[in-house]
């Protein structure tokens, strides 16, 4: 399985679950086109759910980063939740754990949007 | 002593198409390789994403999915180490001046971080220009006890 999807609305947070890897080709691609997607439909608040993400690689860090360039620069707040020990030390090591807004309890990532 | 530490007990090597496939095969046969030298799960992972990284830059980077250039992929371990040579033929790249994915500058950018993440993962890494053309690279990681 490469990754899977679902976006779900909690009040006016757009939660997207991310499930697989997210590795150069099919994976980061759906993500990104899924994160635009949101963004042109006007969703300011986005929530990325990575707690089901196996194995992310550059190609999905770079499409990370992307995905919150892209909502900031809309003006809205993309924040990440649940990251595993793996994504959590990459983010560290890339020096971008700073960078995201990241919560683990998915009701108190919600509230931080209000 | 000296020679058994060095003694290959396993080589695998390989000729890949240019292709994202060959990115995930390689990478299944680092850690199949690093799996019966004995590496723990967090070097497992380490070893398959520096794999990944080395692979993608041969494919896309090197050879640029040029399906008549092949990549050319060779994983070797022995009691204290295992070591991964990948080779493209591509036009190289200037490997000297490499921009640092950490610098501010450079924090926000959306690619640049695979040679970055080879080095954090492996304990060596090299990199060579191959005549008349192409790229090789070699990842080693020490088995350790832990």
């Amino acid at each position: 399985m490469s990754v899977k999807l679902n976006v779900r609305q909690v009040g006016d947070v757009s939660v997207m679950d991310v499930a697989g890897r997210i590795t150069l080709g099919e994976g980061s691609s759906a993500m990104r086109d899924s994160i635009r997607d949101l963004v042109s439909k006007n969703q300011k608040k986005i929530l990325l759910n990575l707690g089901e993400v196996s194995y992310i690689d550059s190609s999905g860090i770079g499409e990370l980063v992307s995905g919150f360039t892209t909502v900031t620069n809309s003006g809205g707040q993309l924040k990440l939740l649940g990251l595993n020990k793996r994504v959590k030390d990459l983010l560290q090591i890339t020096k971008l754990y700073t960078v995201f807004d990241v919560h683990e309890d998915e009701a108190e990532a919600i509230r931080s949007f209000a | 002593m000296r020679d058994n530490d060095h003694r290959v007990t396993e080589t695998v090597e390989r000729s890949l198409d240019s292709t994202l496939e060959s990115v995930d095969r390689a990478e299944e046969m680092a850690v199949g390789a690093a799996q019966r030298a004995g590496f723990d799960d967090d070097d497992l992972m380490k070893i398959g994403m520096a794999v990944r990284e080395g692979m993608v830059n041969a494919v896309v980077h090197g050879n640029r999915y040029n399906d008549k250039k092949k990549v050319r992929f060779r994983v070797a371990h022995g009691a204290k180490q295992l070591a991964v040579t990948i080779a493209d033929e591509g036009e190289g790249f200037d490997f000297e001046h490499l921009p640092d994915p950490l610098s501010p500058e450079n924090l926000m950018a959306t690619s640049g971080r695979g040679i970055f993440l080879i080095r954090s993962f492996m304990d060596e890494f090299r990199m060579r220009r191959l005549s008349p053309g192409g790229t090789e690279v070699t990842l080693v990681k020490h088995l350790v006890s832990k």
